[in-house]
């Protein structure tokens, strides 16, 4: 018999990175395609026509490429199957702490798992309250608002109670702890909107400075291949792109012009030299300034060396990053002359240097060049290249921030006043912990940081507060349980999580995950989870919502009926069936479903509550399995700061739903959520914070990393910088360490001696020192940690300095976890990078400053 | 009856390794007789990338991603190769190993000069990419690589239908066989292939500065003259750069024409600083 397509079932579903289509055949997936947006009754493309040139949506999703190896993903011999339980794990005996992430597991009925479990959260909770409970997920294990963390497992836990271990904005720190302070935008964490500037870049702009901004990579967060071609049509209507990065990045080696490679570290030197060549030459936006902006006067004394005399020139600014002065005087020259955009960062968020040590400094910085030029000009903007394309954002549809079932925690709340759900949950534990300092709380209470309890986006002082951990009368740690497992991995330093679980402290760790992952093995139990493409659930592609409100990356709006297509693998469960069987054993069954009797009963109810029903019927809309949400063209475009530089009153489709700075008054002036409603150049926050704060002044300041370049103590045992942004070929460490297809991609990992090895980029000069060749094994290491990867020696990364992605999920000790000397096979860079903060008062990640060692190395060797 | 080729532009590839993976999706745990068995799950490329990394200029790197699928040549060694007609080429032009037939024949691994072969060591099977032939059959528009491109810069289809994309494409580009030298008259054609790259920088001999908006001339050994100017940066460069005996000329207002012979016999030609003199 001829064979055809026809014969097998079709099912749409919706990931992290993109929307597809995928075919079942006697019930197991065939194959599965990025969804195609040709049928007649889909949403026509829109288009821009400017410069004389027409762009038109592409009519397919530009998925990644772990999207587009899903079937391997899903049958993963990785796979968890059943429920398992550590065998040397006695809950009525014999703990054995000691051997977690060590001791194999048997396999368990579900009866007894959820018993286990159930029995455990009722001792602990009885013990020493519900405080004793930490709970946290992993973003993003699964798609689908339902089944989402922020969705289920916050019900589940709100209801039982439990120590929230925070997220925080730790892909974007330098804007969350910096930019908030220059141009306000707290209630999106400092990340700048990018409404409509798209269609004003490409119709205004001459340059885009890329500074630290691989979109190529990063994407604009689960766009991924969405705005190359945005990029390309940029690059055929002339505008220049020049990328400023110690890596020439993936965009930069396909679309780049210049590539300007400074050392890690120093990049707010080269702004300051870009300042001063501009006031010392006039070429500043003197106007604007005055009308827009404040305390540009003592910008200009740091600046021009009035305050601790020394000016920031070209030639200083050589001596500390490494970039000719001429190089930098032509780019400050140009990007004066012409309308120029700059990408700070990836979706104007993300790229290593916010991630480094007084990375605030930089994202202030990179606004007060901004601001210098008149920013919310036509083609002068602060746009990574990954959003702002046509939407209807009238159109209602929630993300997964919105917080599905759970009610919300992270921002505005459009789900409730529609009714979903009948009643929200919230925390009923007011003790909460930083995730990046979970091992110090576990192990060694009290532990103090400056920073955030709870969800970040409330206001621009709320990261003043000094945090404690326990709160006085609450419990310390006893309990751990994980959705998801990616700390050992995204986390710095971490065998420090090592260290935490397999501390005696813990008397009990769970882990909920789809895969047999690193963090898994340190659990006691673990629930096997299944993937969404097993369950039902609902969601828009790249739909956040919440903290970043009405943000798109995408060509479309794409709302996803999530169809099951095929029966879980083994005896793995949905987390929402996890969580409502266990809420029926510990006796809130009703409570958790609300009386819903499965997954597709809520899915039903959040398709009510949206704007869907307005355009399309339940029936079709299961039938079919999405809807594309037409942009309205015939609106006038408002791109995403023009009101301001017009001056009037803000017309975005996102405004604060918190008072703390309100941009919307009465009086209908333009402001920003800053306290002068201005760009900030001496910011007014932090000057009533503390006016003498040294790591992070009112006006931003060039400070030497406490781990870089010009740390000549750190230098002698570990003379190389090591940078390790987000990774190009794994989401986190979600598609990494499962016997994957990616593990093909040489950019990725290599295989050696019949080994995956994490890929290290080290520049020939550097390798030719260290006789390290072409896809030799490589040591690297420092007191943190021991890390092997595979040599790709490359002139992409400047001397001096090595590159390596971020978020492996592949953790494989070669002997004790948990020990800085133990080697990791598996490529987890993140045993190297420092826990130590951004700065003092701001708790964030800094994996960019970061000084290692490496040798080659051969098997076998200790 | 239809002429499919396949035509890629490497200027849209980004790079993203969609189609290797599409590949695989397709074929391994699936098998389509009588056109292909399954793939085993790693170590077979049906469509491969090959990278070029071109260092133009300290601060300026191209790669080029060059995905490579059987070229389904024209004059194809492997079916002269094979023994029992266990390679054959379809009227339509797509290559076919036929996995029965070819059992056993694991010395055609070695017949295909762009290594587009592999081995299936269990079942001594050579296999490779087949243009999704089962897919064509059943009435797709291309093979599964070129459906998951973001970039849609795969161009499948027939040749001979001068309304085809293919064919509009092919119309509108100069395309050109990936190593024309094997001659076996590839179906698959490339636009972009890595080329040569002359490029350098100019300042002003007072102070360094980069010098901008200065016209650079570069006449040819066939005497063409071709002409770039700098820009912000000093920088220049001229892409598909000639070879041999050239002479080169630097032209600013107010300052010194500079003019100098240059042999261009290398691929990548990076003249470095050249300072011009009021």
């Amino acid at each position: 018999m001829k064979y055809s397509t026809k014969d097998e079932q079709q099912y749409v579903n919706c990931t992290l990175s993109g929307p597809v289509r995928v075919f079942v055949k006697d019930k197991k997936i065939v194959r599965i395609l990025p969804l195609e947006y040709t049928q007649e009754d889909d949403a026509k493309p829109w288009s821009i026509t400017a410069r004389g040139e027409t762009f038109v949506r592409p009519n397919k999703a530009g998925i990644a490429c772990w999207v587009q190896g899903s079937k391997q993903q899903i049958y993963s011999k990785d796979r968890l199957l059943t429920p398992l339980k550590r065998v040397d794990f006695d809950p009525n005996g014999e703990r054995n702490p000691q051997n977690r992430g060590v001791s194999g597991y048997e396999p368990i009925t579900w009866d007894e798992a959820l018993t286990i479990v159930a029995n455990e959260t009722e001792r602990v909770k009885d013990q020493y309250g519900p405080s004793a409970i930490a709970v946290t997920g992993s973003s993003h294990d699964s798609w689908g608002n339902i089944g989402y963390r922020m969705s289920a497992l916050e019900r589940f836990w709100n209801l039982v109670g439990c120590t929230w271990i925070d997220h925080d904005p730790d892909s974007w720190q330098g804007s969350y702890w910096g930019a908030i302070h220059s141009w306000g935008f707290h209630w999106r964490l400092g990340q700048p909107p990018a409404f409509d500037l798209l269609g004003d870049t490409f119709e205004h702009t001459d340059m885009i400075v890329f500074w630290s901004s691989d979109p190529n990579t990063t994407s604009g967060d689960y766009a991924w291949n969405e705005t190359d071609h945005w990029r390309f049509h940029m690059k055929k209507l002339g505008i220049k792109f020049v990328f400023i990065d110690p890596h020439c990045n993936y965009t930069s080696v396909i679309d780049g012009d210049k590539w300007i490679k400074p050392k890690p570290g120093t990049d707010v030197a080269m702004a300051l030299a870009i300042a001063y060549t501009w006031i010392k030459e006039g070429t500043y936006d003197k106007e604007y300034i005055a009308s827009h902006t404040v305390g540009f006067d003592k910008w200009e004394s740091y600046v021009m060396g009035n305050e601790d005399g020394q000016p920031k020139t070209p030639e200083w600014a050589e001596q500390k990053s490494g970039v000719e002065a001429n190089v930098i005087v032509a780019l400050a020259r140009e990007w004066a002359k012409k309308r120029t955009t700059l990408a700070g960062g990836g979706r104007s968020g993300m790229g290593h240097v916010m991630r480094s040590s007084y990375g605030h400094e930089w994202s202030r910085a990179m606004v007060l060049l901004m601001g210098m030029q008149g920013l919310g000009k036509p083609g002068v903007n602060y746009y990574s290249t990954t959003g702002g394309a046509p939407a209807d954002w009238d159109f209602f549809f929630p993300g997964y921030a919105d917080g599905g079932i759970s009610g919300g925690s992270a921002g505005p709340k459009d789900l409730g006043p529609r009714g979903f759900p009948k009643r929200a949950t919230a925390s009923q534990i007011r003790q909460r912990i930083n995730r990046a300092c979970l091992p110090e709380c576990v192990i060694k209470p009290p532990y103090t940081w400056r920073g955030v309890y709870g969800y970040y986006g409330q206001s621009a002082q709320q990261q003043f507060t000094e945090c404690t951990f326990p709160f006085p009368g609450y419990s310390e740690i006893k309990m751990i349980y994980r959705q998801g497992a990616s700390y050992i991995g995204t986390m710095m330093e971490t065998n420090r999580f090592a260290r935490m679980y397999r501390d005696p402290k813990l008397e009990f760790v769970v882990n909920q995950t789809i895969y047999n992952e690193p963090e898994a093995k340190f659990a006691d139990i673990i629930f096997p989870v299944c993937t969404n493409f097993e369950r039902w659930d609902i969601g828009e592609w790249a739909k956040i919502s919440g903290y970043s409100n009405k943000l798109s990356p995408t060509n479309a709006r794409v709302v996803v009926l999530q169809q099951q297509c095929i029966q879980p693998r083994g005896q793995s469960k949905p987390d929402y069936q996890i969580y409502a069987l266990l809420a029926e054993r510990l006796g809130i069954g009703e409570q958790f479903t609300e009386g819903h009797p499965d997954e597709m009963s809520w899915i039903k109810r959040m398709y009510e509550v949206s704007d869907l029903p307005k355009v399309i019927s339940w029936e079709k809309f299961q039938k079919k399995g999405y809807y594309i949400i037409p942009p309205k063209m015939d609106k006038k475009p408002a791109p995403a700061l023009r009101w301001f530089y017009d001056q009037r009153p803000i017309d975005i489709p996102d405004k604060p739903m918190s008072s703390d700075r309100p941009t919307n008054r009465p009086d209908g002036l333009a402001r920003l959520s800053t306290p002068t409603g201005k760009i900030e150049f001496e910011s007014q926050t932090l000057k009533q914070f503390d006016p003498n704060d040294d790591e992070r002044p009112p006006v931003p300041h060039y400070i030497p990393s406490w781990e870089g370049s010009e740390s000549t103590e750190i230098l002698k045992n570990y003379p190389l910088q090591l940078i390790s942004p987000h990774p190009r070929f794994t989401f986190h460490s979600q598609h990494d360490g499962k016997t994957l297809w990616n593990d093909e991609i040489p950019h990725h990992r290599r295989l050696i001696n019949g080994y995956r090895y994490w890929v290290i980029r080290i520049n020939p000069a550097d390798a030719a020192q260290y006789g390290i060749k072409e896809n030799d094994l490589v040591k690297v290491w420092n007191d943190r940690g021991v890390v092997l990867c595979a040599a790709n020696i490359t002139e992409r990364i400047r001397q001096g300095t090595v590159h390596s992605y971020s978020s492996g999920g592949g953790y494989d000790p070669q002997g004790e976890p948990g020990v800085n000397t133990t080697i990791d096979k598996g490529g987890t860079i993140n045993q190297l990078t420092s826990s130590r903060f951004l700065s003092k008062n701001c708790a964030g990640m800094a994996p960019g400053s970061c000084l290692v060692q490496i040798a080659k190395w051969t098997e076998g060797e200790v | 009856m239809a002429k499919y080729a396949m035509a890629i532009d490497l200027n849209k590839c980004i790079g993203c390794y969609n189609c290797q993976v599409a590949c695989k999706d397709e074929h391994v745990y699936n098998a389509f007789p009588p056109v292909a068995a399954e793939q085993p799950a790693f170590g077979q490329f049906w469509l491969s990338i090959e990278e070029r990394e071109q260092v133009w200029n300290p601060s300026h790197i191209k790669v080029t991603y060059i995905p490579k699928p059987c070229q389904h040549c024209g004059d194809a060694p492997c079916a002269k190769a094979a023994k029992n007609g266990a390679i054959y080429k379809r009227e339509d032009g797509i290559v076919i190993i036929d996995p029965e037939k070819a059992a056993g024949q694991k010395d055609l691994v070695a017949s295909c000069p762009y290594g587009s072969i592999y081995l299936n060591e269990e079942k001594g099977l050579p296999q490779k990419c087949t243009f999704c032939a089962h897919l064509v059959d059943d009435g797709w528009q291309e093979p599964r690589c070129a459906q998951s491109c973001p970039m849609s810069c795969m161009y499948f289809g027939d040749v001979e239908d001068p309304e085809s994309k293919i064919s509009k494409f092919l119309a509108a580009n100069q395309a050109e066989a990936f190593h024309p030298e094997y001659g076996t008259k590839p179906n698959v054609y490339y636009v972009g292939l890595p080329k040569p790259h002359l490029s350098g920088t100019v300042r002003l001999a007072e102070g360094n500065e980069c010098a901008a908006d200065v016209t650079v001339t570069l006449t040819g050994p066939d005497g063409a003259k071709r002409t770039a100017t700098t820009d912000c940066f000093g920088d220049f460069d001229f892409k598909n750069a000639p070879r041999g005996a050239c002479q080169i000329a630097y032209e600013l207002a107010g300052y010194a024409t500079q003019s100098s012979p240059i042999v261009l016999d290398k691929e990548i030609t990076f003249l470095g600083e050249i300072q011009l003199s009021r």
